[in-house]
């Protein structure tokens, strides 16, 4: 093994964006339209397009949930506060047809910035509730939102009064559906995010402060860092982009259902941070990792549906997934190996 | 200038009269004592509110109905009493009844086989992903939930579409009642988890294993120190796990008389609720089979409280869960609180 691949190996971005590699070229071989794009009615078409575009509501929670891992935390609510998000802003923009001079025009409850502003704000309200059990009433972090995560569907169904809100307002549609310069308009609020808050990380000392709350939360209070409000700015963090998710999806199928809404959202956010190489007990994080790992777990699903195989299959390899990328992370896993590989060395 | 220390030991605390000792019993049955007490006047101001909720038909099918809920609960106090948790519970029900089904419907197995082989199975898998967790180190919480995903996912590869059970002997077994007298009676399943609750208090306070589960939540290191088998423990914990949610899917069979993959669809926060709300510390180490019965027992009570009244909408029992969760998780929080101080 030369230095060069050894080093090249080491990045924290190496082996996720092999996978991703090595599942759109495996992809294109088998079917070679693939990585096609193309430039239609003026906007741009493509399964490519198509994976990031879908994977969107996945890749935003996955930026939040990274930095709440970052600082040793997980955040099961992430679902549930879409669900709620995306419900509170059908509810509040709702909207009805209304026929006027034989003109059918649609009226909404509440004007749209109101409802965005509304959904954001509740979402920003569940992860202040997140932050505040974890970090004030100290309760382990799974437990503390395993909280939200029971009684927010709860909460959803009761604010659409268990109906599926339908929304009837085509300027929101735009969020979800729409295109600029060619592109989905969701490409743009993703990329938009991801570069805030790359900026905030690595432009200012916050990354730094996450990266020392996760080593040791003790040892970076003592040193200064104001690690329980950076701790709860975090769980907030993370439902704030479950909310835009929310917004996202609701926009994107024209309505919200509060039962089913980014059902397991939660899961796939982890399994996409693992993939990306943020560390589960926290102190090293990735943010471009979760993105690429968000993008792994949307290829393959794009994959399984393109290919035609069963998408019962989809689960079965999502599990293989999880226990491949955790064995791979674990020491013990790599001494084990290790001692097998110079066994067989010895006896050869 | 530092004062002189003590040569001699602090004198010992004056012990209690046992008439008091009786009276104020032991701290650390606090938590249970609340979850009791929250059960009772739960049942009796649903009792003054409504009429019917009182007879005993009514409390017999708090078991009935939650037979399957009971027995996952046993298995996964158990795992989270050594620190742990097993979020793949309610996808291995869901395996259970669908390769039941397919084997005694399309294959014309014994049922009296297939029962023992998916116990076997249960704890196959539950042992596998307790070895993971052991021997590698990993988080208990990723690795049952690649297990959640892997039966959940086998189960749907196996079948997506309902199987019906029109077996004799599984249609006898859902059918057959155990008489109490008077009008009352239980199912097979609700008797089978009231066994394996007797069983799980023998297994947490008569035997080596219970002990060993205990010392190792309450702290690892000291486990092994004292030279209990933690590796051991730990994987069995699992597995028993396992085969607790076999059983209960077998029982969810009798209830249901369906193999479907998505049955038991978030049975996994039901009964880590139920363990929570019994009173079980989530670190491990602290926490009684009996406070998961009443646990189980106030979740539903909750459902029939709303069934009952009618008019409460089904998202209520979530809110409530949900609330009942946050005021057990505080109380948790405080009387850990006053236990350090205390020391």
């Amino acid at each position: 093994m030369s230095a060069r691949f050894k080093q090249l190996s080491g990045h924290t971005l190496f082996w996720p964006l092999l996978t991703l590699a090595l599942l759109l070229v495996a992809n294109g071989i088998f079917n070679p339209g693939f990585l096609a794009l193309q430039w239609r009615e003026g906007h741009l078409y493509g399964n490519l397009i198509d994976i990031v575009n879908r994977a969107a509501p996945l890749i935003l929670v996955s930026i939040g949930m990274t930095l709440v891992i970052a600082v040793r935390g997980l955040d099961i609510s992430v679902g549930a506060v879409l669900a709620i998000s995306a419900t509170v802003a059908a509810w509040m923009i709702g909207g009805a047809l209304v026929v006027d001079h034989g003109v059918t025009t649609a009226v909404t409850r509440l004007p749209m910035p109101v409802a965005i502003a509304g959904a954001l704000g509740v979402a920003l309200a569940c992860g202040l509730w997140n932050g505040l059990l974890v970090v004030r009433a100290g309760m382990q972090p799974i437990i503390a939102t395993l909280i939200l995560m029971v009684a927010g569907r709860g909460l959803a169904q009761l604010i659409g009064g268990g109906q599926i809100l339908t929304i009837y307002y085509p300027p929101y549609f735009y969020l979800g559906n729409g295109f600029l310069l060619g592109l989905p308009f969701t490409l743009f609020v993703v990329a938009a995010i991801y570069a805030l808050t790359h900026v905030a990380l690595n432009r200012t000392a916050l990354g730094l402060f996450i990266r020392a709350i996760g080593v040791n939360p003790v040892a970076s209070r003592v040193a200064g860092i104001r690690a329980r409000l950076i701790t709860i700015g975090l769980y907030m963090f993370c439902a704030l982009m479950a909310g835009v998710a929310g917004l996202i999806v609701s926009s994107n199928v024209k309505s919200a259902d509060a039962n089913n809404a980014g059902q397991l959202l939660e899961l796939d956010a982890i399994l996409a941070v693992t993939l990306g190489g943020t560390l589960l007990t926290g102190g090293r994080f990735s943010l471009a990792g979760s993105v690429v790992g968000a993008l792994i777990i949307q290829t393959l699903t794009s994959t399984i549906y393109s290919v035609g195989i069963p998408p019962q299959v989809n689960m079965v390899v999502k599990a293989m997934l999880v226990f491949a990328v955790m064995l791979l992370q674990s020491a013990e896993f790599r001494t084990t190996v290790r001692g097998w590989l110079v066994r067989t060395e010895r006896r050869a | 200038m530092s004062a002189p220390l003590p040569l001699t030991a602090p004198a010992p605390r004056p012990t209690m009269p046992r008439w008091r000792a009786l009276l104020l019993f032991d701290s650390k049955y606090t938590p249970l004592a609340i979850t009791i007490a929250l059960f009772v006047s739960m049942t009796v101001a649903g009792g003054i509110v409504y009429d019917g909720l009182l007879q005993p038909q009514i409390f017999l099918n708090l078991f009935v109905d939650n037979a399957f809920l009971l027995i996952v609960a046993v298995g996964m106090t158990f795992v989270i009493l050594t620190g742990g948790i097993d979020l793949s519970v309610g996808s291995v029900i869901a395996l259970t009844t669908v390769v039941s089904a397919v084997l005694v419907e399309h294959h014309g197995w014994n049922p009296w086989l297939v029962m023992p082989l998916m116990l076997l199975m249960g704890a196959a898998f539950g042992g596998a992903m307790g070895l993971l967790i052991q021997r590698f180190r990993l988080q208990p919480f990723v690795v049952t939930l690649g297990g959640m995903f892997l039966a959940r996912g086998i189960s749907f590869l196996i079948s997506v579409d309902s199987i019906s059970i029109t077996n004799p002997v599984y249609m006898s077994i859902a059918e057959a009642r155990l008489s109490l007298g008077g009008g009352c009676s239980l199912s097979v399943g609700a008797l089978l988890s009231i066994g394996v609750l007797l069983a799980g208090i023998w297994l947490a306070h008569a035997t080596a294993f219970g002990r060993s589960i205990y010392a190792l939540g309450g702290s690892e290191a000291s486990a092994r120190l004292m030279g209990l088998p933690v590796a051991a423990t730990q994987i069995g914990v699992y597995a028993l796990s396992g085969a607790c949610s076999a059983l209960a899917g077998i029982v969810y069979t009798f209830y249901m008389l369906s193999g479907y993959s998505l049955h038991a669809q978030g049975l996994e926060l039901d009964a880590i609720a139920a363990v929570v709300v019994g009173g079980t510390l989530l670190t491990g180490g602290s926490g009684y089979l009996v406070g998961t019965l009443f646990g189980v027992l106030i979740l539903g009570l909750i459902q029939t409280i709303i069934t009952i009244d009618g008019t409460l909408s089904s998202w209520w029992t979530k809110i409530v869960i949900g609330g009942l969760l946050f005021l057990f998780c505080l109380l948790q929080r405080l009387f850990a609180g006053l236990r350090r101080t205390r020391v």
